[in-house]
Formats: C-alpha cells, structure tokens, sequence
C-alpha cells in the first residue's frame, strides 16, 4: 500500500531545471515598485529573489522569501498564482508572465535542500508566547515572534506539525517534507513545537493561558460536517480530509480500487480529494455540486488538474440520501437537481433549491463529503471568545480577540464571507498577529519599566 | 536579387562573408565546409614557425541567458606543418576556384623570413595575403603579432618587405590593443598595404572561478591573458573601422571584423567603410551554417532598400561620423511615452529618478490604473528611459522644433573667439590713446 502511495502520489509537476531557472529568472524585468509584489498577501520581493537566482545567490533569494512568507516552500506549490503574483506581472501586456510560482520553488527547493537555517532567532527578550496550532498561521506567527525574541512555544495535536500543509493537502501537489521543513526552520530558531499535544484535552486551556505572555490561536477548522442525510453511516462514506490525511500518512486503508466515486462539493479539497480518488485506483469520479462552476471555491487551475485527471463534473446537483445493501454497503447516491435563484444569497452567491420531482439515483461504490469543515467551537469557548457560529471575532488590525492575551489567525477567523481561506493569507495573518503581540507587549513593559 | 558579391582590393568573392583566420580555418575540411555552406571567403588560421597550443583555449562570456556574448581565447597560429597547411590550401582553391582565398601569415620581423613564408603562401595558390599584427597573447611575447602591430615603424617596415615579394593584394590586419588604431592604420598604408583589416582580438581576461580562484581558463592553475571578440566588441570594432574610414590617409579597403554574427551587424560595418567583413565567434557559438540567413538577410534588406549591389552601401555612414566638437548643440529630442501600449513596469521612471534627470513622473487615474508622463521642460533627451524600456516603440525620442540656429561646440567657441576679438581691439585702441 505505502508503495501504491509512494509511485501514485509522487508530485505531479517536476521543479524547474537550472537552465529552465536561468532562462526565467533572467525573463523577468526587475519592474520598480513592482505590480507582483502587491499582488503578494505577504509581499515578497518577487523581482528582488528572481534577480538572486538570476546571478545564482540562491540562499539569498530563498532567505527574501521566507523573509516575508515563512511558508513560501509551501505556497510556491499550493498558492493561486494566476489571481495573485503571476496575474499582476507586467509581462501579461507584453508577452506572458513570469514563472512566479515555479521560480519560487526553485530557489526554496534549494534551500530546502541544503537544509540550512535560514534565520537567526531574537536576543532574547524574557517574554513566552504560546501558538495553539503549527499550520500555515501558527508557524508564521512562531516565526516572527521568535525573530523578536520572544521564547515561543507550539502546541500541536497532530503527530507533526505544519496543520493542514503537512495533512491536508495532497502529496502530489504538496509533499509532506516541503511543510515539515518549514516547521524545522523554526526548530533551529529555538522555536519549541510540542506535538501530539490537545490544548483542552492533554493541557488545561487556562494554564497555558497562565503560563505565558500572550497566546496566537491558529487551530483552523475541524473534520467535514454531517451531510444531513440518510445513510451517511455506510460503508464506502468517506471524509474528504480524513481521506486526503491518509494517504499522506500512509495509513490509507480505504477501498476505492476499482469503484465508482462521487465526490459531494466543489471546493479545493473536493478537488484533492477527488484527484486522490483517482490514484487510488477508482473507475471513475464525479465531483456533483449544487451550485454551477462559476460559484465554485476551487481555484481555476484546480479546475483543470481535475478535468486533466478525468474527473466528471455534475453541475446542479445535490445529494439527497445515500442507498446501501444488506450488507451496509453503499451501492447508490440519489440526488436531486437544483437550479439558481438569481438573487444572492447571505454569502454573495446565488442560492440553490431543488427542482421538484427531478430525483435520480447514481450507482455508486463510495460517496466523499467534502462540503467544508467543522468549526472548534469547544476550544473558542473553552477560552470564553467571542465568535459568530465558531469563527473567532477579533479586531482586523491586531487579530486581537475579545480576550486581551489571545490572538487569533488562520482559518479560524475565516468565514461569513470575509477574507481568504488561502495558505497565504493565513501566513500572512500570522504575521500581523505575531506584529501585533509584540507591539502590545513592547509597549506594557514599556509602562512598567 | 541584389549583387553580393565584392571585389576586395582585387580579390573577387561571391559575397561579402568571409569566415576570420581562427579555429575555424585551421584545415582544409572546415574551409571546404565553410564554403560548402555558403561562406564567400575565408582567412586561412595564420601559418608560421608551428607552435605548440595549450590545453583549455577558450572561455565564453555569458550575460544572464544570454550565452557568449563575448568570448576570448589563448590559442595561438597554427600547431600544424606548414606543408600540411599549403598543400590543404592548393587543394582548396582548386575545388572553389571562385571563392576568396586569403592566407594569414605570421613570421619573425625579418625581411627574409617575411619574404619566404609569402612565396610559399602564393605559390599554394592564395589570392591575397593578411599580415597578422594582431595576435594580442604569446606570439606577442615573442616579438609577433600585436608586439609588432603596436609599433607603426615595424608594421611600416614589415608591411614593404612583405610587398617587396609579394604578387598578390596585401591585407595588414590590425591590433586594438593602441590607443589610437589609425597610427598604425596610416603606417601600413605607407609600407604599401593594399588594404587593412580590423579589430583583432582584445586583452582580456574572462573570469575567475570562485571555487578554485583560477583564471577562466586556466591551464594546469595558471592563466594568461587571451584575445576578447564576439558580439561584445563589436561598437569597439565598429568605431575603430569608422574611425579608419574617415581618415584622410587610410584610403585603402577595410575589412571589417569583430563581433560581426548577423547581416545587420554586416550592413553596418559596410555603412562605415567595411569593404568586407569576417566573422569567428558566431561561427564559433553555431556552425557555418548562419552564414545563409546573413546572405538571405542581407540581400532582403538590400531589395527592400533598391541597392543593386552590396559594394553601394559600403561607406555611405561615414560622412555622418565626425568629431564631438561638429555636433549641433540646438538640437533637441524628449522622451514620449505612449501608455496605450506600455506595461508599467516603471524601469524608465527609476533609471530617470535615480540616475538621470527626474523628468519622468508616476500617477493614477480616477481608476487607479497607473500610468506615466514625461515633465519635457526637464528632459534632456539622453534616451535612457527608451533603453531601458522592455517594449519596442513605447518610448520614442520626439525631435523639437529647435529654439536657436543650429550652433556645434567648434563654432560657438570659434564665435567666442571672434567676439573676444572684437572687445579686445577698441580696447586696444583706448589704451594707444592717451
């Protein structure tokens, strides 16, 4: 099985070549106060780290980009350059843009390569921060506050850290040794990541709360909520991120070799896990969705990894009850077909009703739900936060909770319609946080000096 | 089909492309291939004494992609037999009867070694001769090659023994190692050469390795200064062609050479005085091959130009190629920039601000899109901003209607002088007057 894993969910796309580096490196046009790098959530100097791999300082180009994204190995992979960095290249007028993204990569496989530590910690300053949580948010805020100095701690449920780079995203676009990485960078800097660690289950909330000076909640989302039908108990029903960290632990032990998929939702992890499907040996994948493409959250090139893949869309179409044998196996899907209210709905998008009378039964051998993820409501409240059906409140400027101590960033502060559920932009709200921390606390002792 | 072909100094070829004496003339099978391909002449790599070549002999100069942008090597003339040499260049000549022929020749400065290796040379059947006073590394230790060409007596003297023998047309090619290549330029035309030929390789040193601290190349971790050409010496090599051209006394044909690699780079050298030109390291860096798009290239653009033949471009820039002091200080040019078509990149607004004359300024419009204007009181019309642009015609040097009469450096100091004059004399009568 592990070799199955190995052979099938290799990454897909191979790094650039050095010739194919050089060539685009030395495409770029060094453009002044550049379009790309406002495009960047976490604003890297995207021509100042291409010109390092064009004159072969490619330590210093990897160091310009985990400066300003301490998860750049990651969204080198993973980041949607053509609505961010690559969209916004001058080169779209002229001739085509810049390899943004790959080149990134370039110069980040490199540094993973070498294994260097790419930054040195703060003088220490006496203060202890606590992050809950070593996904994208948590390892960024980490960072930053380790380069001020603050003595930081990760607590981490997972077996390793990196939250969903290192278990959520599957291996062929993002290898598991890309997000660890980044999280060792961390480690040479004195950062201390504490895993296999359930802040409320394994620790007290409030004695960590006690413990240190200030506290980044960046614990993100949970499992795949309930789909509210019949039959989501059968054997062949499975969680799309429960899936997707299978296959990247090599745990895997599902049955999809040979069966008929339907994958319920359509958003980045609906497509991970529908590419997975496909690797695992299904016959054949749908992905059915209530709504149509252009209300779909997946990105466009995701779009087209899954076509490439064969995967089938079903447009306007909604599952209904799952149908099993005797046996507890589920043997079909009945769906229903929708159709679009043109009125938008709370969340900007048109709103879905089912078509009366337009039920049909697929035969199907396993149904994944991929329909969003669970909120942690029980560790928001556990600290008494305010939040709005599990996402945390908090002041857009400082990521400041409505307790004073806690900070907050990451998907746990994404929804109802605002921001970005991207690895970028929680790398980014990390930061903010983690800049926000330390002008708090630079400011009280301060006042008590 | 326009006529290429030249008659250089009365050596006649079916077009103007003539490989240079270097590596890729050094036997008989390349200048056949060469000429196979498409090449109208070719300079046999220069004969001699036979010399022992190093190993590692050449280094390349890489700009970004861009590969062999310059290139310079320390091999020396030829490491094979004379004999072997003559007897592959009569083989030659008689298989392309009608292509240019021209051997290079390298010898002590002796009035009888120079006369000997020339009877030898002609009587293989060359049809023209190119005295190698260029050579800028080793033979020049020894007293060849450029130690000879930097010194005008000895091209002088060395050039007329060579004449004294000689039947066939005599090229002196020429060092740029001097600081001023028309004193030797001039020097040969008095020892009797019937033409020139120009640049040779410059002093160079490629690189060093940042590994091992060894020069780039070295030979058993030791290096020595090469020759540097291909398309980074050309504006060198076509400025001292130039300069050559418009030199009252060197009123013989130029062959022009250094970084030549495209028919545009020839048509060029030709505008400012080339007869000919020859090409190495664009052979070097693809194979004879690019000699076809050079003689497609160039006889298009002489259609497009309705030039009948190749030998009417030759020297018609020249007139325009004059001192600093005759330029006309009243014209004016500005930068215009036309945001239609550009990208904002902003490369023409920071080279301006930081390292020219500020004049071009950032704004947005009601929509934020950004876009730039050129303050023109404040240009000075240097082309900077046009350089550095990455898009063709987005940035066009505009000519203004001049304020003053046309006015060069020469005449406005000649016309100081003149007014100077004027002020002295009444004062000069003021003084006589008591």
């Amino acid at each position: 099985m592990n070799d199955m894993l190995s052979r099938n969910f290799a990454e897909v796309h191979s790094g650039l070549t050095p010739t194919e580096a050089m060539d685009e490196s030395n495409r770029c046009l060094f453009c002044y106060d550049a379009p790309c790098i406002k495009a960047c959530p976490t604003g890297i100097d995207i021509p100042s780290f291409i010109r390092k791999i064009a004159t072969g300082n490619l330590k210093g180009s990897a160091r310009v980009i985990m400066e300003a994204n301490p998860v750049g190995a990651t969204c080198s992979r993973v980041c949607p350059t053509e609505q961010l960095c690559e969209g916004a290249c001058v080169l779209n007028d002229a001739s085509k843009p810049i390899l943004i993204g790959m080149l990134q990569r370039y110069a980040t496989d490199a540094a993973i390569r070498s294994g260097e530590r790419l930054f040195a910690p703060g003088p220490g300053n006496g203060l202890k921060v606590a992050v809950i949580g070593s996904g994208p948010a948590g390892l960024s805020a980490a960072r930053e506050l380790a380069r001020f100095g603050y003595a930081v701690t990760i607590y981490e449920a997972k077996e390793k850290p990196g939250g969903l780079d290192t278990y959520g995203i599957v291996s062929f676009r993002l290898p598991q040794d890309v997000s660890l990485w980044e999280a060792d960078q961390l480690r040479t800097m004195g950062v201390e990541i504490r895993t296999g660690v359930r802040v409320g289950v394994d620790l007290p909330p409030e004695k960590l709360l006690a413990e240190h000076d200030a506290v980044v909640l960046a614990v993100g989302m949970g499992r795949v909520p309930a789909l509210g039908i019949q039959g989501e108990q059968l054997k062949g029903v499975y969680d799309a991120i429960e899936l997707i960290e299978s296959t990247k632990t090599g745990i895997y032990a599902g049955d999809l070799d040979g069966a008929r998929v339907v994958v319920i939702g359509a958003g980045n992890t609906a497509i991970d896990a529908a590419t997975c499907a496909v690797r695992l040996g299904a016959e054949n994948v749908k992905i059915a969705y209530r709504r149509t493409r252009s209300e779909m959250t997946a990105y466009d090139f995701e779009y087209r990894f899954a076509k490439e893949e064969g995967v089938e869309f079903r447009w306007l179409t909604a599952p209904k009850r799952i149908i099993g044998d005797e046996s507890g196996k589920v043997t079909h899907l009945e769906c229903v077909r929708m159709k679009l209210f043109p009125e938008a709905g709370k969340d900007g998008r048109a709103v879905p009703v089912p078509i009366e009378g337009s039920e049909f039964r697929m035969e199907v051998d396993a149904v994944i739900k991929a329909i969003g993820q669970t909120r942690l409501t029980g560790l928001i409240e556990s600290y008494g936060l305010e939040h709005e059906r599990g996402v945390v409140s908090i002041d857009p400027a400082t990521y400041r909770t409505s307790h004073p101590k806690i900070y907050a960033a990451g998907d746990v502060v994404f929804g109802q319609g605002c921001g970005e559920a991207t690895v970028v932009s929680a790398a980014q709200q990390g930061k903010l946080a983690a800049y926000a921390i330390h002008r708090e606390l630079n400011q009280q002792s301060a006042e008590t000096a | 089909m326009a006529d290429l072909s030249v008659d250089f100094a009365g050596i006649r070829s079916p077009n103007p492309f003539w490989l240079a004496s270097a590596p890729p003339t050094n036997t008989g099978y390349q200048v056949q291939r060469a000429f196979e391909a498409g090449w109208g002449g070719a300079v046999w790599k220069t004969l001699g004494n036979p010399v022992i070549n190093t190993t590692a002999r050449f280094a390349g100069l890489h700009l970004g992609a861009q590969r062999v942008a310059g290139f310079n090597n320390i091999e020396l003339i030829s490491d094979r037999p004379v004999e072997a040499n003559l007897r592959e260049i009569y083989e030659t000549k008689k298989r392309f009867p009608n292509h240019a022929l021209i051997v290079s020749l390298m010898v002590d400065p002796k009035r009888e070694a120079w006369h000997e290796i020339v009877k030898r040379a002609e009587a293989a059947g060359a049809d023209g001769l190119e005295l190698n006073f260029g050579c800028p590394h080793g033979m020049a230790e020894r007293g060849m090659g450029s130690a000879s060409g930097q010194v005008p007596a000895l091209v002088e003297a060395q050039t007329g023994w060579v004449k004294e023998a000689a039947r066939t047309p005599v090229i002196v090619k020429l060092t740029p190692n001097i600081t001023d290549i028309t004193s030797t330029a001039v020097a040969a035309v008095q020892g009797g050469a019937d033409a020139i030929s120009l640049i040779n390789t410059i002093n160079s040193l490629m690189g060093v390795d940042l590994d091992s601290w060894n020069t780039i190349p070295h030979v058993a971790g030791k290096g020595a200064h090469g020759g540097y050409c291909g398309p980074a010496v050309k504006p060198i090599a076509l400025n001292m062609v130039a300069e050559c051209a418009r030199h009252p006394e060197v009123n013989v044909p130029i062959s022009g050479i250094g970084g030549v690699s495209t028919w545009k780079d020839a048509a060029e050298f030709m505008l400012m005085g080339a007869a000919g030109v020859q090409v190495c390291t664009a052979a070097m860096h693809h194979g004879f091959r690019i000699v076809e798009d050079m003689i497609d290239g160039l006889n298009n653009y002489l259609d497009e130009k309705r030039i009948a033949r190749v030998s009417e471009l030759v020297g018609r820039s020249v007139g325009k190629y004059t001192n600093w002091g005759d330029l006309d200080l009243s014209y004016r040019i500005v930068a215009r920039i036309d945001n239609e078509t550009c990208i904002n990149c902003n490369k023409c607004h920071i080279a301006c601000e930081d390292t020219s004359h500020q004049c071009i300024e950032r704004h947005a419009d009601e929509e934020g899109q950004p876009f730039l204007t050129v303050r023109e009181e404040d240009c000075v019309g240097c082309n900077l901003c046009s350089i550095v642009c990455p898009v063709d015609g987005v940035i066009s040097m505009v000519e203004l209607p001049s304020e003053a009469e046309s006015m060069t450096w020469n005449e406005r100091q000649t016309a100081l002088a003149l007014l100077a004059k004027d002020r002295e004399e009444p004062s000069a009568k003021e003084v006589a007057q008591p």
